[in-house]
């Protein structure tokens, strides 16, 4: 679930005097996430450090000269670039103090804006629509600059999105009532013209928001009545043909936001995500009618998923930077942290582990796919496929669900996955003569199953002692609940190796449930829902698992231990939390058995050689945190450009 | 003075090739250098160290052992061959195979009439000496096993042969072993390894002193074949060991492993007593590996190894103490430049032996004009490699040449010349220009006109050829010649002025002659300097002629009035601060300041200096780097204080400095550490504390 933070001001606003406007322009990141400039709608630019709500430093234009477009930060120059009285372009460093003595020069046409990403050079965005690189704007700041917007055509919102390597100025316009849409590349230059499609007659987008995923560019913009839509820009293939044609956008209504009484006014959309939006401005669906919340939704189940209410009156204005929305509204410019993790059932299960890039999960799908050789000779769907399974042999089933594994496309499996897996596991429950290990272990390899879709099939395995199986939805599931790793943990105690003076240095299980028990290891758990059902196992199992564990330390500490890339093994810290849960769930009973006192004295010893470890560590950190403080010697590197004066 | 924008590069990894041997002729007073790419390079310690002549490497020619024989130079090596050099024109003149397999060793008689070598197959092998060759005499008896060193008696009657695990003696005359010296292996768990006598030295009074694997200095009567004293110098390897024969053989100095160098000498262990012995006396610590090769002069112990770095240690005894000659002297870097600036396009022509790079310079945001001194310019564009270019053949590069526009490149190896066509369009492309004029095939030095309409290229019989270079064809011009007859010495500078009209050239024989280009023909000869020229450059405006020495001294010779400028004569008269003539690289380029017809940029290794030649010299006893002073001074002072030397040292280690057409300084530094990175790992050492 998002979720909105408890707030903080940043500073106060000066808004006008009928409180139609906050008093600032714009906000900018600086030179990280903790830095950004404020740049208020007359004549100063402020810098402030985020974190500690305080600024750094302001500077201010001359009485009678006004900023007319946001300071954007040069993060490969460290310079702040702005323009006062629409013409003069002004750059300045954090040391200069006065903006009057920096470096200034005044271009032949009015500039709407200067953007720039981070690690990006700025750019120069002129009313008429014209785009130059700020470098070499300068380089002949006099030059002419063309014209391209049509006569009353004005520039009413821009922004700059970077897209793999290529930068992209996006600006929306407005002429005659008709809205249109320029994706202008920058680097080569090429601009492309679209024509928005009419909402009720009269209605102006009230906002834009425009964000780069999956190779796409998202544009998202609200009507007064309360409709957000998206439309989707391709970066690819973009016209050479200069834009002479206005191509229709097409748009999708993503959300159709509560109006209350009236329309909207001062509202705000801001894509936060892929699938989260910020909205300012708009009613809160449980609330009434007032207009002064934050909220976030979700666009793909288009749900709220957080809101609150903002004291004072709202101005539609609404910036975020590295999960913190800023947002001004009444007398103050507050920020508010945010957060909106990814929805999945998993993570709503317990803890998430690693995920798998995408990369991985495909060479599977395709090692999959080739090293299935035999091919059915029929051509059975999904439904076909679940029938055979309630009736026929195990062979039979098997070749039949390689053949509909190989048939099927990555993205179509998840579904059909589950349901087979459901069916045969629901057969083998029923007919304990049948069980079909190979074609389990190839749909749990597909990835597309977890415990939640087929919650009986790890006991089926431990039931039938399949513990190939079992290691590998150990391995693959991720949402196993604690009680199921006790269970396999249990079954593999039990069948204990009969080893006669199990010594510290031989492992005292069998390689196979090594292996398997490695694996619960590092299998994610949660200590509170764990340690019930740890107390469960009998005190010989604990001890046999606190053997291993010692032997596993044991190995771990011999600096030599090979770690393979690969090798799933668990780490030291692994280990000793499952050290820690061990001992906590049974310290009373093992203190009572004699033959634990020896395991418990080594374990003692862990203890104290991590105590003093640790304790070492926290001698040398002092220092090492001087390395930290320590001013990095500037490196000269391959090349650099340097000045000198020689006298 | 004012403000310079600095392109500091250092992505040129040169590479210096490893010292394997060298070989001192104490009449000439040269040192001949070979190098594991098989380069073999001649410096002159009559005239500062400098290194004068080069003969480029070649693959597969790997130089075991270097010999004089009077003025002639002969290499043996384990491609199995014996080759005499032509050190006029710097290639090999002959190549004879001793069909011995590979040879370990060569070493000359006293007479200088025979040679013998060692060889793989264990036999030593006989050549005479005659005028212009060598022949084989004949093979002394044959043991098993590889020869690896050898040494003539003084006497020329008997031969040492260092071997594996002995050391024999043979009677020259006869060709019959006389006696074998067992050397003892080293103890301990290396002791069933055989032991290699990697040198040998053999004495008037029949004494033989070896060096070997097992770390061993051994001193031997030769006469009974009795081992006299043993010396343990190091855990590893003697690699080398030589006698100060030129003078009275009392004192040996021996390489190791470690990248020592131990001095023993033959003098009593205590004061009143007559009777003498060999002594371990110094050890000098200047290499971190391998100690391969070392020369014994009358004042100096030289030394060079797998660190590719030339030390000349003077022995503080034989020289006058804090003076420029008891200086130690390293030589990291050759002593001329690897490094071509085409100031018009911006463009950097780096010269490997087997390749050539062609870089262009990065550039700064245009708007910044921030930029205080000590500032580092934020980069727009990054330095871009436009081409490299793998050499033909196996013989190594000796000279390449770019035009100042960038649109041609000219490289030259001993045995051919290749001129490229570069254009910069949308993408660069390089074409070789077909059928070069055949004149051009034996070249020693390039060099491009300022409009790039003519190569000139330095031929063997010090003649300069002159060729037309054009999008269509090249086309052999003229032949320019000073004298008909015997004249051999090579040219090793050329340079030609920015008007087109004359072209200067310098030989080794410290002569420099100027041609006037438009009526092609000799103008003049600049009188002729004691001390080889390492630099010379034509003045754009005033069309001088600067040179600079060896010896570190300059001169400027109007070309026009045919003699040295007032400004040339003034300096003589004045003389040069010592601290300027104490420098011990040469100036290795000049260059000139359009902007200020008054500044002449030259550099050596560690410096590089602009002169300001309105301004007066330095008094003698002032300072000569006065840079900190006049910073610290106010502007007002700083007239009074300033004299014509500006002498930057903020860049070390440099290859190149050169001017941009558009007022901004190329730098092109080398760091020594970074060729060290790139070192194998010394042998390993137990240091204090570790």
């Amino acid at each position: 679930m998002a979720a909105l933070y408890e707030g903080y001001t940043l500073c106060g606003l000066v808004p006008d005097q009928n409180l139609s406007s906050s008093g600032i322009q714009g906000i900018e990141e600086e030179r990280d996430r903790d830095h950004v400039v404020v740049t208020d709608s007359t004549r100063s630019v402020t810098l402030y450090k985020v974190s500690d709500q305080k600024p750094l430093g302001s500077w201010t234009v001359k009485q009678g000269q006004k900023l007319t477009c946001p300071a954007v930060f040069n993060s490969q120059t460290n310079e702040y670039v702005a323009v006062t009285d629409n013409k003069v372009i002004r750059i300045w460093k954090e040391d200069d103090i006065l903006l009057d003595k920096a470096f200034k020069a005044t271009v032949s046409s009015d500039v709407w804006k200067v953007h720039c990403t981070h690690g990006g050079e700025p750019v120069v965005l002129f009313q008429r629509g014209a785009v130059r690189l700020l470098d070499s704007l300068l380089a002949a700041p006099q030059q002419p600059i063309e014209e391209v917007l049509a006569q009353e055509e004005t520039i009413r919102w821009s922004t700059i999105i970077v897209a793999e390597t290529q930068q992209f100025i996006i600006i929306t316009t407005e002429q005659k009532g008709e809205h249109f849409l320029y994706l202008q590349r920058l680097n080569p230059n090429s601009v492309q013209r679209y024509r928005l499609e009419r909402e009720e007659p009269g209605l102006s987008p009230l906002s834009f928001s425009a964000i780069y995923k999956d190779k796409h560019i998202c544009l998202l913009y609200l009507y007064p009545n309360g409709h957000m839509y998206q439309s989707v820009l391709s970066v690819r293939g973009l016209g050479t043909e200069e834009g002479v044609q206005a191509l229709p956008l097409p748009r999708s209504l993503l959300l159709g936001l509560p109006v209350g009484d009236g329309q909207l006014e001062a509202a705000s959309a801001m894509a936060l995500d892929e699938a989260h939006v910020a909205v300012v401005g708009v009613p809160h669906p449980s609330a009434g009618g007032g207009k002064d919340f934050l909220c976030i939704w979700n666009t793909n189940f288009q749900t709220l998923q957080a809101g609150k209410e903002m004291a004072g009156k709202i101005y539609g204005q609404l910036w975020s930077y590295s999960n913190k929305v800023f947002i001004p509204h009444g007398k103050t410019l507050s920020i508010i942290p945010f957060e909106c993790p990814k929805s999945s059932l998993a993570s709503a299960l317990g803890k998430l582990k690693h995920t798998k890039t995408e990369g991985e999960l495909n060479q599977t799908c395709h090692t999959l796919r080739t090293t299935r050789k035999s091919q059915s000779t029929t051509n059975l769907t999904t439904d076909q496929v679940l029938e055979l399974i309630k009736t026929a042999p195990v062979e039979e089933i098997q070749k039949e669900v390689e053949g509909f594994l190989t048939r099927s496309e990555f993205q179509d499996l998840q579904p059909s996955v589950g349901q087979l897996a459901l069916t045969l596991v629901s057969r083998s429950l029923a007919d304990p003569a049948f069980y079909s290990s190979s074609t389990l272990a190839q749909l749990v390899h597909t990835r597309c199953l977890c415990h939640s879709v087929c919650p009986d099939l790890v006991l089926l395995a431990l039931e039938k002692k399949d513990y190939f199986l079992c290691q590998l939805c150990l391995q693959f599931f991720p949402d196993i609940p604690e009680a199921v790793t006790c269970a396999c943990l249990k079954t593999r105690a039990e069948d204990k190796k009969k080893a006669s003076a199990p010594s510290q240095l031989i492992c005292p299980v069998g390689l196979h449930k090594a292996v398997l028990i490695n694996e619960i290891l590092q299998t994610p758990y949660s200590d509170t829902f764990l340690l019930p059902h740890l107390k469960d196992l009998s005190s010989q199992n604990v001890m046999l698992f606190l053997q291993y564990l010692q032997f596993l330390y044991l190995k771990y500490s011999q600096d030599a231990f090979p770690q393979m890339e690969g090798f799933r093994s668990p780490s030291l810290s692994q280990i000793m939390d499952w050290v820690c849960l061990l001992l906590d769930a049974h310290f009373t009973v093992l203190v009572m058995t004699p033959e634990a006192k020896g395991l418990l004295l080594n374990l003692h010893s862990f203890v104290k050689s991590q105590v003093r470890l640790v304790s070492e560590l926290g001698k040398i950190e002092g220092s090492l945190q001087q390395l930290h403080k320590m001013k990095a010697k500037e490196s000269i590197g391959q090349y650099s450009i340097e000045i000198i004066e020689l006298f | 003075m004012g403000e310079f924008k600095v392109h500091r590069v250092r992505f040129f990894d040169y590479m210096p090739s490893a010292i394997r041997t060298m070989a001192f002729n104490s009449q000439t007073e040269r040192l001949a250098v070979a190098r594991a790419d098989g380069a073999v390079e001649i410096f002159n310690f009559n005239d500062n160290f400098f290194q004068e002549k080069v003969i480029p490497g070649q693959d597969g020619r790997a130089i075991e052992a270097l010999c004089w024989v009077g003025h002639r130079l002969f290499s043996a090596g384990l491609n199995g061959e014996i080759t005499e050099y032509d050190l006029e024109n710097l290639r090999p003149q002959y190549t004879v195979d001793a069909y011995g397999g590979p040879i370990w060793t060569i070493s000359s008689n006293s007479q200088g009439t025979q040679l013998a070598v060692g060889c793989e197959d264990g036999t030593v092998k006989i050549f005479a000496i005659l005028e212009e060759r060598i022949q084989f005499q004949r093979n002394l008896n044959r043991h098993k096993g590889r020869i690896i060193s050898l040494c003539w008696h003084p006497s020329s009657a008997q031969i040492a042969a260092g071997m594996t695990d002995m050391i024999t003696i043979y009677d020259a005359e006869t060709g019959q072993a006389t006696r074998r010296l067992l050397v003892d292996r080293a103890m301990g768990a290396s002791k069933n390894k055989e032991v290699v006598v990697w040198s040998v030295g053999y004495l008037s009074d029949h004494t033989i002193i070896s060096g070997d694997s097992a770390g061993k200095v051994q001193i031997w009567n030769g006469l009974t074949g009795t081992l006299v004293r043993t010396y343990l110098v190091t855990k590893w390897d003697v690699l080398s060991l030589i006698i100060n024969a030129s003078q009275d053989e009392s004192s040996v100095i021996a390489g190791t492993s470690e990248g020592t160098v131990i001095q023993f000498q033959f003098i009593s262990s205590t004061l009143d007593q007559h009777d003498k012995e060999w002594v371990r006396t110094r050890t000098f610590r200047n290499h971190s590996h391998d100690v391969s090769a070392l020369a014994h002069t009358d004042t100096a112990v030289v030394s060079g190894g797998m660190d590719t770095q030339l030390v000349v240690r003077p022995l503080l005894d034989k020289v006058e103490k804090n003076t420029q000659e008891s200086a130690l002297r390293k030589i990291a870097f050759p002593h001329r430049s690897l490094v071509g600036c085409a100031k018009k396009a911006g463009l950097l022509l780096f010269q490997f032996p087997d390749r050539l790079e062609l870089w262009k310079l990065g550039e700064n945001f245009h708007y910044v004009h921030t930029g205080k001194p000590g500032d580092r310019l934020p980069v727009k564009r990054k330095p871009e490699k436009l081409i490299e270019l793998k050499r033909k053949g196996e013989d190594h590069i000796c000279c390449s040449a770019l035009s100042a526009c960038g649109g041609w490149l000219a490289y030259s190896t001993v045995s051919s010349v290749r001129l490229y066509r570069i254009q910069y369009n949308k993408t660069i492309s390089i074409n070789k220009v077909p059928k070069l004029p055949k004149e051009l095939r034996s070249v020693h030095q390039l060099c491009f006109s300022s409009d790039s309409s003519k190569l000139f290229a330095s031929s063997c019989q010090s003649s300069v050829i002159v060729v037309a270079v054009s999008q269509q064809e090249c086309r052999y011009l003229h032949t320019l010649k000073h004298k008909t007859g015997e004249w051999k010495a090579r040219m090793h500078l050329l340079c030609a002025s920015d008007d087109g009209k004359w072209l200067a050239t310098a030989n080794t024989d410290c002569e420099i002659h100027i041609y006037n280009l438009h009526k092609m023909k000799l103008h003049c000869m600049v009188p002729v300097y004691n001390s080889c020229p390492t630099t010379i450059a034509i003045h754009p405006v005033t069309n001088n002629l600067i040179s600079v020495h060896a010896d570190q001294q300059i001169f400027e010779f109007s070309l026009v009035q045919k003699e040295y400028t007032q400004w040339s004569r003034r300096l003589q008269t004045q003389g040069l601060l010592s601290l300027w003539l104490e420098r011990d690289t040469p100036i290795t380029h000049i260059t000139f300041n359009p902007k200020n017809p008054d500044h002449i940029i030259l550099h050596d290794t560690y410096m590089f200096c602009i002169i300001d030649q309105s301004l007066p010299f330095p008094e003698l006893n002032a300072v000569l780097w006065n840079q900190m002073t006049l910073k610290n001074l106010p502007v007002s002072q700083r007239i009074g204080q300033s004299h014509a030397f500006k002498i930057c040292k903020i860049f070390q280690h440099l290859m190149c400095v050169s001017l941009l057409e558009d007022l901004s300084l190329v730098v092109v530094e080398r760091p020594l550490l970074d060729i060290m990175s790139q070192l194998p790992a010394p042998v390993r050492q137990k240091k204090f504390a570790t």
